[in-house]
């Protein structure tokens, strides 16, 4: 059960500069499985254990990034609630009629101070893992690449990170589970609306709406090396892992898909309860934070974003 | 066939496999000589100015390159397949400001 009426991060879209080299990405080497595409040519995928028909939408477009992350809400009240709230904290609002997305429902559009736009939506069709509910099996056969059960988080970086950290705290009743701080100053900051590590990530940066990563979620260390097997396999352009974050405890390793877009695979990270107090990283203590082993770091980790 | 690259700037010099980008043959010499990003043409880091030769392009970022910066021979060199020898240099991209927490590492 999730531990707020927000539930998860339930959708990204991403631009891609090339569908096809995109495809053969994210469903053969990432190893999601492709659910539908529509007529405006997006292509929709999910985690083989994911339940919603899709948690990830490309759509061909002339630069990379994110459009927006949607998340999913328990029902249509919270909806029209949230909606409410959106309006009062000052955002820009928008009701996207169902199927707009295929097989979603009404979906609540917002900007945000740091110049992301997200969604809530509170329904979307069923697909299932398809392992059933009556007896089922642990997991599915024939999986392809790195095989990531779902969807799991986004970074971001944008401007006005005091904003965005206040919108997704006062108004979607997150929780900071972690902080970067330069000072009194926040850097970093990391928010959760259920008992994960974090739902969403967002960096000070000088330009608004940039894209760090998406990440999806592996069982296992031994599941995040055979990842970094199949990255050198296959030439997937490689930015930094296998290594461990000092921030959250993730095992990780992160790549980037054809158009420059960056993923990451990972497993591992803790329980969080709204009762815990938020760890706070400084950054004269940046290099460990972010990876925990070399302890150093890197320019490209933090300064490409799409 | 292979092609030389030139760099303007230092007046170094490296082959480029055929077919392949100038960033990846770069890459694969372990050299050093433009920055290195996400080598799919998104996030703008492996700017270059070509100032001799010809060569095809991937398709890139329009965040990064116009159409303008096309004309005038700007590009990524990891979406750059050189076609003859090429002479270019890295471009400084005003555009790919330092994060503020790699800022504060150098400061």
């Amino acid at each position: 059960m999730a531990l707020s009426a927000v539930l998860r991060p339930g959708h990204v879209c991403l631009r891609v500069l090339d569908l096809d080299a995109a495809i053969v990405h994210y469903r053969d080497r990432l190893g999601l499985q492709e659910t539908d595409r529509d007529e405006q040519g997006r292509v929709y995928f999910k985690g083989w254990d994911e339940q919603d028909w899709f948690s990830v939408v490309l759509r061909e477009a002339d630069s990379p990034g994110m459009d927006y992350l949607g998340f999913r809400v328990l029902n249509e009240d919270h909806l029209a609630r949230y909606e409410e709230a959106l309006r009062a904290f000052g955002c820009q609002v928008e009701r996207i009629p169902a199927g707009e997305l295929r097989h979603c429902g009404e979906r609540v559009r917002f900007d945000s101070p740091t110049g992301h736009w997200f969604e809530l939506y509170a329904s979307k069709d069923c697909k299932g893992n398809g392992l059933g509910r009556l007896n089922p099996n642990p997991w599915p056969e024939g999986l392809k690449g790195m095989q990531p059960s779902r969807f799991d988080h986004c970074l971001i970086y944008g401007d006005d990170l005091d904003g965005t950290v206040r919108l997704f705290r006062e108004v979607l009743a997150f929780d900071l589970t972690e902080q970067i701080m330069e000072g009194d100053l926040m850097v970093g900051a990391f928010l959760t609306c259920s008992n994960k590590a974090h739902d969403i990530a967002i960096i000070r940066h000088p330009e608004k709406g940039r894209f760090h990563h998406a990440s999806f979620l592996l069982g296992t260390w031994e599941e995040v090396l055979r990842a970094a097997d199949l990255i050198s396999m296959h030439d997937i352009s490689l930015d930094i892992g296998p290594t461990r974050h000092g921030i959250t405890r993730g095992r990780t390793i992160y790549f980037f898909d054809p158009s420059g877009n960056r993923n990451e695979v990972f497993c591992g990270d803790y329980t969080w309860y709204p009762d815990h107090q938020p760890i706070t990283w400084t950054t004269d203590q940046l290099g460990r934070a972010i990876f925990f082993h070399d302890r150093k770091l890197n320019e490209n980790f933090l300064s490409v974003v799409t | 066939m292979r092609f030389e690259v030139l760099m303007a700037d230092t007046a170094e010099r490296f082959l480029c496999e055929p077919h392949q980008s100038v960033l990846d043959s770069m890459e694969r010499l372990n050299r050093q000589d433009i920055p290195v990003g996400c080598r799919g043409g998104g996030c703008g880091v492996c700017k270059v100015q070509i100032t001799h030769g010809e060569y095809l392009r991937r398709r890139m970022s329009r965040a990064h390159i116009s159409a303008a910066d096309e004309v005038a021979g700007i590009g990524l060199a990891c979406c750059v397949i050189p076609l003859t020898n090429l002479t270019l240099s890295v471009v400084v991209g005003p555009n790919v400001p330092p994060p503020q927490l790699g800022a504060r590492e150098h400061s």
